[in-house]
C-alpha cells in the first residue's frame, strides 16, 4: 500500500470524521500537517491568536453539536490553547485540540518551543495522547472524537511530534473503537427510572432544574412535554438556556445567583426538584445548606461523578438526558397543581425583572435587539454583566442559540465563538454581547472576521467599566472602585481599521437603527453602546446566602 | 477521616500514573502510599492506592477516577475481607555486641537479614501494618538509619476477584441510588 505522511493521514482520518473546518495557526512543528492541509478538501481559517481558535472551535461546537477542531504549533502555540480548551472542559463541549511537538527525539530536552502539553492539559481534557507513532496515528483520531463526542462530551488533545507527522505510514482505517476502561452508559436502569416516576407523582410542587445536559443531549422537545405533562415549571441554568423556551407560560427564565426573583423562590418552596443535566453550581445553589431546602431532589445526568457531589439527592437516574426523559414520560401520567403554579404567577407577576428608564440601559438593547430579531439570533457572550443582562433580557426559544462560558467564566470567549458559530451558520444573525474590557481580550480577531467574510456583530456594552467587578466593590468593598475603570481605545475606529464596521450609540433612539444596519451590513460591525455607567446586575444574591435573599 | 485502600487497575501505558496521582492531588488528598507492577495481564497494571480523608470527597475521587479512559476498575478493598502486605527494608545500626539481640528481634517477627554491615545490618520484613510497626519500634532503640517501605499491596480473600476482565468494568451493577 501506498504510504503517505502523517500530516495526510491526519487530514483523512479528519476527513473520515466529517471535519469541515479547522480553527488554527501555523508554526515550525506542525508544518507537515499544514503542508497537507494545503492542497486538502478541509477548510482552515487562519485566526490571529491560539486562544481564540480554540474558543472558535468551541463556538461551532455548541452551535451545531458537532465537534469543533482546532491546531497550533508546539510550545507558545499549544499553551495558547490551554484557556480555551479548559472553557471547553467546564462546559462540557467537544472540541478536538491538534498540536504539534517537537520531534520524539527531542522531548524532555527542554527543546526548543517544547511544551508538556499533555502534562498541562492533564486536569482541563477529557483525555488526551501524546502520538508516538505514525502508525498510531489513524487510530487515535477515532478515539479521540469518539471520547470527545460521545457520553458527557468534552476536550480530547491530540498532541503530534514533528517526525511523526512527518513519518510516512500507509492508511489503513481504524475500524470501530473499543475501549475497555471507556463505555458510556446511555440507557438508564429501570428500577431508577421507576423510584424518580414515584416521586415526581407524588409531587404537589414541583420544579423542573434544567442545565447543559438538555441542550447537549437535544431533549428540549422531550423537556417541554414533561414539563406541560406534569405541570411543572421549569428553570434553567446559565448552560441549560435555549433548553426551555423562555416564552412558554411555564418558564421562570434563569436561577441562581442572578436569576429570577420568581426561579429562587420557587425553588425554595417547591417539595420535588427535577434536576436534569445539571451540576449544582456554587453560581446557581448560593448557601448549599438552604438549597431548595424542603424538596426531595430527583437527579437526572449522564455522570454519575455529578451525583452527590455538591447536594444531597434523593433519586439518581444516570443516563443519557434524552433517553431518561422518553423513559419517564412513557410512565408518568398527568398532573396539575393549580394552587402551585397560581402562586408562581404571583410571584412572576409581582417581581418581573426590570430597569430603569433615565439613559441608555443595557437591558434596553438587549431587548431591542431581541425584538428587532424576532429572537431568532444566535447570541454568544462575553463574561460580566453584559452576559447576565443577555442571559435575562433576552427570550431564548431555540437550543444552541445562547452561547456562553459558564463554567469558566472566560472573558474573550463571545467574539471568538461568535466566529466559530457563524462559520457553522452561515445564514444566520450572529450577535457577541460584549463588554468593553472582555472585548478587548480577542479583539484581533476582527482581521479573522473581515479576511473570510464573516459578518459577525459586537454589540458592546460600554461602561468604561469592568463591569461586574465594579458592581462587587460597590456592594460589598464600599465602593472603592480599585482598579475596575478601563480606559478603551475608539472602538468605531478600530473596526475600521480593520476593515469592519464601526457604529456608536449613545442614546435610546439610536438603538434599534443600529442594530438593523448592523444586521443588514455584509461586513463584521462593532457596535459601541455608550451605557449608564454604574449600571448593576439585579437581583443578585450576595454571594454565600441562600438564593432568595436577594438585593434589588 | 477514614483511610480506605483502593485498588485500581490501569492500561499499562505511559502517563497513566499522572492521571491517577493528579486526580487524589487535585481534590487535596494526600497518597499515603501506592505500589503499582503489572498484573497477570501485561497490558494491565494494578495500583494499590492508600488514602485517608472524609468519605464524601473519596466518593467523588473514586468516581472521577472510573472516568479516567485508561482507568479499567476501581474497588474500595477496605469494605471487603482482604489480605493486604508491605514489604520494608530497615537499616539499623548493629555493633557487634548488640548483634545478637537484633537478630532475636529478627526471629521472632519472623523477618530476615539481607544484608549485614560493619556497623550494620538490613532487616527485610513483610506484613501487614501492624506487624511492620511492630517491628520498627522494637528496633528503633538501636538507631534506625534508613528505613523503605513499597507501599502496601491488597487482594481479596476467597474466590472474589478484581480483574479487569468482567465486561464494562466501569461500572458498579445495581446502583440507582444515590446515598
Ligand atoms: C479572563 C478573565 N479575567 C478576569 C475575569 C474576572 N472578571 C469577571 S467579569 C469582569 C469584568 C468584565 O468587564 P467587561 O468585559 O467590561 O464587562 P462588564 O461587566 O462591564 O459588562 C472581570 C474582570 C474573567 N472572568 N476572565
Ligand atoms: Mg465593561
Amino acid at each position: 500500500m501506498k504510504k503517505i505522511s502523517g500530516g495526510e493521514i491526519l487530514v483523512r482520518s479528519l476527513k473520515k470524521e466529517g471535519v469541515e473546518v479547522i480553527f488554527g495557526y501555523p508554526g515550525g512543528a506542525v508544518l507537515p500537517i499544514y503542508d497537507a492541509l494545503h492542497d486538502a478538501e478541509i477548510r482552515h481559517i487562519l485566526m490571529r491568536h491560539e486562544q481564540a481558535a480554540a474558543h472558535a472551535a468551541d463556538g461551532y461546537a455548541r452551535a451545531t453539536g458537532r465537534p469543533g477542531v482546532c491546531m497550533a504549533t508546539s510550545g507558545p502555540g499549544a499553551t495558547n490553547l490551554v484557556t480555551g480548551i479548559a472553557t471547553a472542559f467546564m462546559d462540557s463541549s467537544p472540541v478536538v485540540a491538534i498540536t504539534g511537538q517537537v520531534p520524539t527525539a527531542m522531548i524532555g530536552r527542554d527543546s526548543f518551543q517544547e511544551a508538556d502539553i499533555t502534562g498541562i492539559t492533564l486536569p482541563i481534557t477529557k483525555h488526551n495522547y501524546l502520538v508516538k507513532d505514525v502508525r498510531e496515528l489513524a487510530r487515535t483520531v477515532r478515539e479521540a472524537f469518539y471520547i470527545a463526542t460521545t457520553g458527557r462530551p468534552g476536550p480530547v488533545l491530540i498532541d503530534i511530534p514533528r517526525d511523526v507527522s512527518g513519518g510516512k505510514a500507509a492508511y489503513t482505517d481504524p475500524g470501530p473503537v473499543d475501549l475497555p476502561g471507556y463505555k458510556p452508559v446511555l440507557d438508564p436502569d429501570d428500577a431508577a427510572v421507576l423510584a424518580a416516576a414515584q416521586l415526581i407523582a407524588g409531587a404537589r410542587r414541583p420544579v423542573i432544574y434544567a442545565g447543559g445536559g438538555v441542550v447537549i443531549s437535544g431533549a428540549h422537545e422531550e423537556l417541554r412535554q414533561l414539563a406541560e405533562l406534569i405541570m411543572s415549571p421549569v428553570t434553567t441554568t446559565l448552560m441549560g438556556i435555549g433548553g426551555f423556551p423562555g416564552n412558554h407560560p411555564l418558564s421562570l427564565g434563569m436561577l441562581g445567583m442572578h436569576g429570577t426573583r420568581y426561579a429562587n423562590y420557587a425553588v425554595c418552596e417547591c417539595d420535588v426538584l427535577i434536576a436534569i443535566g445539571a451540576r449544582f453550581d456554587d453560581r446557581v445553589t448560593g448557601k448549599v445548606e438552604s438549597f431548595a431546602p424542603e424538596a426531595k431532589i430527583v437527579h437526572i445526568d449522564i455522570d454519575k461523578a455529578e451525583f452527590a457531589k455538591n447536594v444531597r439527592v434523593d433519586v439518581a437516574v444516570r443516563g443519557d438526558v434524552r433517553r431518561v426523559l422518553k423513559r419517564l414520560l412513557a410512565v408518568l401520567k398527568g398532573a396539575a397543581h393549580p394552587a402551585w403554579l397560581e402562586k408562581v404567577d404571583t410571584w412572576k407577576k409581582e417581581y418581573p425583572l426590570e430597569f430603569g428608564e433615565n439613559g441608555l440601559k443595557p437591558q434596553f438593547i438587549i431587548r431591542e435587539l431581541d425584538r428587532v430579531t424576532q429572537g431568532k439570533a444566535r447570541i454568544t457572550t462575553e463574561v460580566g454583566q453584559n452576559q447576565m443582562w443577555a442571559a435575562q433580557f433576552f427570550t431564548f426559544t431555540r437550543p444552541r442559540s445562547f452561547i456562553s462560558s459558564g463554567g469558566l467564566g472566560t472573558m474573550g470567549f463571545g467574539f471568538p465563538a461568535a466566529l466559530g458559530v457563524q462559520v457553522a451558520c452561515p445564514d444566520e444573525t450572529v450577535f457577541d454581547i460584549a463588554g468593553d474590557g472582555s472585548i478587548q481580550m480577542n479583539i484581533q480577531e476582527l482581521a479573522t472576521a473581515v479576511s473570510n467574510d464573516l459578518p459577525v456583530n459586537v454589540a458592546i456594552m460600554d461602561n468604561g467599566f469592568l463591569g461586574m467587578v465594579r458592581q462587587w466593590q460597590e456592594l460589598f468593598y464600599k465602593r472603592r472602585y480599585s482598579h475596575t475603570e478601563l480606559y478603551g481605545p475608539d472602538f468605531v475606529k478600530v473596526a475600521e481599521a480593520y476593515g469592519a464596521e464601526g457604529i456608536r450609540v449613545t442614546e435610546p433612539v439610536g438603538v434599534s437603527a443600529a442594530l438593523e444596519q448592523a444586521i443588514a451590513s455584509p461586513k463584521p460591525v462593532f457596535i459601541d453602546f455608550i451605557i449608564e455607567r454604574e449600571e448593576n446586575v439585579m437581583p443578585m444574591v450576595p454571594p454565600g446566602e441562600s438564593i432568595d435573599k436577594m438585593l434589588g | 477521616m477514614v483511610r480506605h485502600t483502593l485498588a485500581v487497575l490501569v492500561e499499562n501505558n505511559p502517563g497513566v500514573l499522572a492521571r491517577v496521582a493528579g486526580l487524589f492531588g487535585r481534590r487535596g488528598f494526600n497518597i499515603e502510599s501506592l505500589a503499582v507492577g503489572q498484573t497477570e495481564n501485561p497490558a494491565v497494571s494494578r495500583m494499590t492506592i492508600v488514602v485517608e480523608g472524609d468519605q464524601r470527597v473519596l466518593e467523588q475521587v473514586v468516581k472521577q477516577l472510573r472516568k479516567l479512559v485508561e482507568v479499567l476498575k476501581v474497588q474500595d478493598v477496605t469494605k471487603e475481607e482482604h489480605v493486604d502486605r508491605e514489604l520494608v527494608l530497615i537499616k539499623v545500626n548493629a555493633e557487634p555486641a548488640k548483634r545478637a539481640e537484633i537478630i532475636q528481634i529478627v526471629e521472632i517477627f519472623r523477618a530476615h537479614i539481607v544484608d549485614i554491615g560493619r556497623k550494620n545490618l538490613i532487616v527485610e520484613v513483610t506484613g501487614d501494618e501492624g506487624k511492620v510497626n511492630a517491628l520498627e519500634n522494637a528496633l528503633k532503640p538501636f538507631g534506625i538509619r534508613e528505613l523503605v517501605r513499597t507501599g502496601k499491596v491488597a487482594m481479596l480473600r476467597g474466590a472474589k476477584e478484581i480483574t479487569a476482565s468482567e465486561g464494562n468494568s466501569q461500572e458498579e451493577r445495581s446502583f440507582p441510588f444515590e446515598r
